[in-house]
Formats: C-alpha cells, sequence, structure tokens
C-alpha cells in the first residue's frame, strides 16, 4: 500500500509536463497536424464526459433545482400538479400575531442543534481514536494484518445492521452492555440507553464513533506509512521522547492527510440519517436535520415545507465545508495538477 | 530494570491490540450468538441451539430471498453502469488537457457532498415523471449517479499515476482514445477498477434513504429497508433472533469481501482523500 502510494506521487511531478511538446518526440511532424490531433483529443475527452455530466446534472443537479424551487411554494403530495409560489412562507411568516415557518419551529431548531452536537462530538472523538489506532497499527507485531482486516469490519458493516444490533446490545432488559456494566460495577441498574432523553445523544455518537473510526484509522495509517523514516532516527538518536516526537514530528506531517479525512467525515456526519432513524426512530430527544426534513417529505407529505428544510441542511452543509476549507486552507484541486 | 520496563511496555501494548479486537468484533459476535438464540433466559453471551431455526423463520417470513436478489442485482447493475462512465470520464480529466478541467472536478467533488434529503423531493419527482416509482430502476439510477463523484475521483487518481510513454507510443501508431482505453489502460487499471467497483457495491447494498422512500411494496424492498421493517407480534418487542439472523445473513459478504480485498479497499480509500 505504501509503496503505490509513493509510486503515484512520483508520477506527480511528471504529469506536469504539457500536453503538447511531449509529441515532439516524433520529430518532423508539422505544427498543424500537432494541434489539429490534440483538438481532437480534446473533443473525444468531451465526448467521453458527456455521460458523467447528463447524469450529473438531470439526476442530482436538476433535483436540487427542484428542491430549491418547491421550498419556496406550498406543495404537498396531494397538489403536487397544483401548487403556487409562496415566497419564504416556509421559511418564516408572520400570521395573526405568530410567527410560523421552519425558523419558528422549536423542534427545526432542536434537530440543528442535535445534528451540529453529534456532528461535533463523533468527529472529534474518532479523530483522536482513529489516530491511536493507526499509531497502534503502524507499530510492527504479530498478526497486524489480521487486526488490520478486522478493524474493517464495523466500516463494512451496513449502518441498519449495526444500529439494529446495537439496538439490540443496548436493550435495557436484555442488553449485553446493561449487563456487562452492572457485572463491572459501573452502573446499579439498567439504563434505557436508547430511550432516556440524557443518554441518548451520547448513545448515537457512540455508536457512530464505533462504526467511522476504522475509516479515520486507516486514512491515518496511510499517511503514517508515507512518512520519511530518517527525521525518526534522528530523534530516536537524540534520545527524544516518543510523546514528543508523535507532537513534534508525527502530528504535523500527519495534518494534511488528517485535514482531508475530517472533511470526509463532515459531510457524512452533518447528513446522518440511517443510524438515528433506526436507533431512535421518530424521537424527538433525537431529531436530526435529516429526519425532520424527509419526515416533513415523506411522512407529513408536506413536499413545499419539507423542501424548505432540506434546502436550509443544504446551505448548512455547503456553507459549514467552505468554512472549514478556508480555515484548514485546504487545497481542493487534489488533482495533483498544480 | 530495563528488560523488565521492556516487558511492561509490551504487555500493554499487547493489551491494547486486544481491546481493539474486542471493541471492533465484539458487537457482530452478540449478533451471530443472537441468532442462535443468546440473551434469552441464562444465555447472554453465548448461543443457546445450534439449529437455523431464526434463519428459516427470516425466509419464511418475509420475501427475504427476493429481496437478497434485489440488492444484488441493484448493487451490480450500480457498479457496471457507473464503472463504464466514470472510465471514459476520468481518462478525459486524467490524460487530456482542456479549459475548465480543474473546475469539473471541483463540481464532480462538489455532487459528493449533496446530502441525499436534499435532492430526496426533486428525484421523487424526477423518478414518478420516468415511470420508475416502486421499481428497482429507481434505485439503479440513483445510486449510479451518486457513486459517480468517487468513483471518477479515484479512478482520475489512478490514472494519473499510469507511465505516459505506454499511451504515447500508442497515439503514434494512430490509435483511438477508445483503444487506448481499452487495449492499453484496461491491463494496468483493473486493481483501481476492482477497488472502484468494491466501494461503489458496499455503497448500493447498504443504502437506505432513497430505497426506503422509492419503493412501496416488500417483494421490490432491498435488504437494508426488509431488515429495517421486520416486526414482531407485539408493536413494542422487535423478533431479535430473526432480526439478528438477517443481520448476519446480509453482512456476511460484505465482510467476505473485505477480508478479501483488504488491501484493495485501503488502496482506494486512500487514493480518494489522502492525496486530496
Amino acid at each position: 500500500m505504501d509503496t503505490s502510494s509513493i509510486g503515484a506521487q512520483g508520477t506527480k511531478t511528471a504529469a506536469k509536463a504539457p500536453a503538447l511538446p511531449r509529441l515532439d518526440a516524433s520529430a518532423g511532424r508539422a505544427k498543424a497536424e500537432q494541434s489539429g490531433l490534440s483538438r481532437q483529443r480534446i473533443r473525444t475527452a468531451w465526448l467521453f464526459l458527456t455521460p458523467m455530466m447528463i447524469g450529473l446534472a438531470f439526476v442530482a443537479g436538476w433535483p436540487l433545482l427542484r428542491t430549491i424551487y418547491l421550498g419556496f411554494t406550498d406543495a404537498t403530495l396531494s397538489n403536487i400538479d397544483s401548487y403556487s409560489f409562496v415566497g419564504f412562507e416556509n421559511y418564516l411568516v408572520y400570521d395573526n400575531g405568530h410567527w410560523y415557518g421552519l425558523l419558528a419551529d422549536s423542534l427545526w431548531w432542536k434537530s440543528v442543534w442535535n445534528t451540529l452536537y453529534i456532528t461535533l462530538f463523533s468527529v472529534s472523538i474518532e479523530t483522536v481514536l482513529g489516530v491511536l489506532v493507526a499509531l497502534i497499527l503502524h507499530a510492527k507485531f504479530p498478526g497486524r494484518g489480521l487486526v488490520r482486516a478486522a478493524i474493517l469490519i464495523p466500516w463494512a458493516i451496513p449502518t441498519v445492521v449495526s444500529a439494529k444490533m446495537w439496538g439490540w446490545m443496548l436493550h435495557d432488559q436484555f442488553g449485553v452492555i446493561n449487563d456487562l456494566f452492572m457485572t463491572l460495577h459501573i452502573i446499579s441498574e439498567p439504563i434505557a440507553w436508547t430511550v432516556n432523553p440524557d443518554t441518548v445523544l451520547g448513545t448515537i455518537v457512540a455508536v457512530d464513533v464505533w462504526k467511522t473510526t476504522p475509516f479515520m484509522a486507516l486514512l491515518t495509517l496511510a499517511a503514517l506509512q508515507m512518512l520519511p523514516k530518517d527525521c525518526y532516527e534522528a530523534a530516536r538518536v537524540d534520545g527524544i521522547h516518543p510523546i514528543r516526537v508523535f507532537f513534534k514530528v508525527t502530528l504535523p506531517l500527519i495534518k494534511p492527510a488528517l485535514v482531508v479525512a475530517v472533511v470526509f467525515r463532515l459531510l457524512d456526519a452533518l447528513r446522518i440519517f440511517d443510524l438515528v432513524y433506526i436507533l431512535t426512530s421518530n424521537s424527538e430527544d433525537t431529531i436530526v436535520m435529516s429526519v425532520y426534513a424527509r419526515q416533513a417529505l415523506i411522512d407529513f407529505q408536506q413536499i413545499g415545507y419539507g423542501s424548505a428544510a432540506s434546502t436550509l441542511l443544504f446551505l448548512m452543509v455547503f456553507g459549514l465545508t467552505l468554512l472549514y476549507i478556508f480555515a484548514t486552507r485546504l487545497k481542493l484541486d487534489g488533482s495533483g495538477d498544480h | 530494570m530495563k528488560t523488565l520496563k521492556l516487558l511492561t511496555g509490551r504487555a500493554l501494548f499487547a493489551l491494547a491490540v486486544l481491546a481493539l479486537l474486542l471493541y471492533t468484533i465484539f458487537p457482530f459476535y452478540i449478533a451471530v450468538a443472537t441468532s442462535f438464540g443468546a440473551g434469552t433466559g441464562e444465555h447472554v453471551y453465548t448461543p443457546a441451539y445450534f439449529d437455523l431455526r431464526n434463519y428459516l423463520s427470516v425466509f419464511k417470513e418475509q420475501p427475504f430471498f427476493h429481496n437478497i436478489l434485489n440488492s444484488a442485482l441493484v448493487s451490480f447493475a450500480t457498479v457496471a453502469i457507473s464503472l463504464l462512465i466514470a472510465v471514459t470520464a476520468s481518462y478525459a480529466l486524467a490524460r487530456v488537457h482542456f479549459r475548465g478541467r480543474t473546475l469539473l472536478l471541483l463540481t464532480v467533488l462538489g455532487v459528493s457532498m449533496f446530502p441525499q434529503v436534499a435532492v430526496l423531493s426533486g428525484m421523487f419527482e424526477l423518478i414518478r415523471m420516468l415511470g420508475l416509482y416502486n421499481s428497482l430502476g429507481s434505485l439503479i439510477l440513483s445510486y449510479t449517479v451518486f457513486s459517480l463523484p468517487f468513483s471518477v475521483w479515484i479512478l482520475t487518481t489512478f490514472m494519473r499515476g499510469i507511465p505516459k510513454d505506454l499511451e504515447e507510443a500508442a497515439i503514434v501508431d494512430g490509435a483511438t482514445p477508445w483503444q487506448i482505453i481499452t487495449r492499453i489502460f484496461m491491463p494496468v487499471l483493473w486493481p483501481a477498477l476492482v477497488t472502484t467497483g468494491l466501494l461503489a457495491f458496499i455503497g448500493a447494498w447498504n443504502e437506505f434513504m432513497f430505497a426506503i422512500t422509492f419503493i412501496l411494496s416488500n417483494e421490490n424492498r432491498t435488504v437494508p429497508v426488509a431488515i429495517s421493517m421486520i416486526s414482531g407480534d407485539s408493536q413494542y418487542e422487535l423478533p431479535w433472533g430473526p432480526v439478528m439472523a438477517a443481520s448476519v445473513v446480509v453482512t456476511v459478504p460484505l465482510i467476505a469481501l473485505v477480508l478479501i480485498f483488504q488491501r484493495k479497499i485501503v488502496e482506494g480509500l486512500t487514493a480518494g482523500a489522502v492525496k486530496g
């Protein structure tokens, strides 16, 4: 794995050479013929890109635009063919001495708060855990390959299955977690983890961390394996404590990879749906933005209102991602082109 | 003194590895044990019997076999179509210099950050318009498009890594881009295709929100939705044995894939992210 990454890094520099001059190797060809050839290549390139662009435009771009538009209408599932434009009424409207709409709905704000809470705790805990696991797997020990394969298991299990599995393990009467914790005297009586409002958000974070730590660990491990070995040799010769080496040398060097891994996880955590939907169904204590929006759209059949909620979620994901990219000065051209 | 320190270090490390293994494997072990009757009576952590009653009941009481076929069909179709589109697109993005290329790559990446629910109402409309509501076609269409961004992203990264000489020689010999892809790139590229295909497969096999929204009837459902809908005699108590049996059935193929192709999957994940 490490060698292939390094190999790809190496060719990165090779790819910088401009496209045209390399044909000069076949000397004697007329310039006109060359540019004709490259124009033809570019035409073919666009032809090759067309299916992807059509797919993305019609099945991702168009639905997004429709969602944004429908958010400004009073569409419901029953009047889907004859709705009318209502401006910002789904978002906020003042009527008869009361404020109505999404921004005036305390449940909406609760879902925003829950989403941010889960995202913040889940992503930070799994980043720390992921780095720890990666450090363990980076050391050489017998059976390392096996352990590395084993930690992929939580990642591969469908979210629905892991939600059911944990729902069962956290069961208030028969669950093994209560049994385990009581045997270890961590708790004195069974707790209804997924029902009790005090524990339920933490429970969701814990299950999410279990499922997503492997991803963080593997990405961090890959970054660790690309580090130069000589600075560690130097540090060891100088007798610097390993923990100090980690914070002064390792962490700064793997930071770019961590930053990217965190972006991917942030995007995922902000749109969390399956886990919350299965583990706690329609509980208001744990409602998150995706669950709120889908409930409005499908269960209450209020297409307009639900679309408005979806649009706000999209804007939030978009805004927070931009903010994060700017804050960490992440380079997203990523293509190895510059 | 020094050896003692070394030994405690080793012991602590072994303990950490053990804890890690327990943490990752224990929940799945409990699922397997429960499908054989654990969690009832005295057997809290260990199976109570070793017959297949829970497995049989899953297949008897709902169209679970159908659900598995649906999931397989949708996942394979998604992988095939999205790989075909992604290979040609990423060849263009990785190998041809044209204006707007970086912008296009960024747009592709942007699509991968769409929350599913943000396209749900628009997609619902589109699917009804195309007459795909309550058919597997709706899932193949949506999964294909939503797996395209990372497929294109990973394949573009891999294709940049292929040496130029091969392609140049082919161009001089007058090979068309399609010939270059099929004759020259494919043999070098197949490990990347396996990786990308696996990730797309796992994504399609596990997807839940579109599957529960666009499919109405039991026989057309995919396995994640089928599992979420298993219910018992009482509204409040799930039949945990069958639920865990179903979970084990749909998870074992995935775990097998992951264990066999471990290296490939890690390569794909890192190519998609670390180099970003």
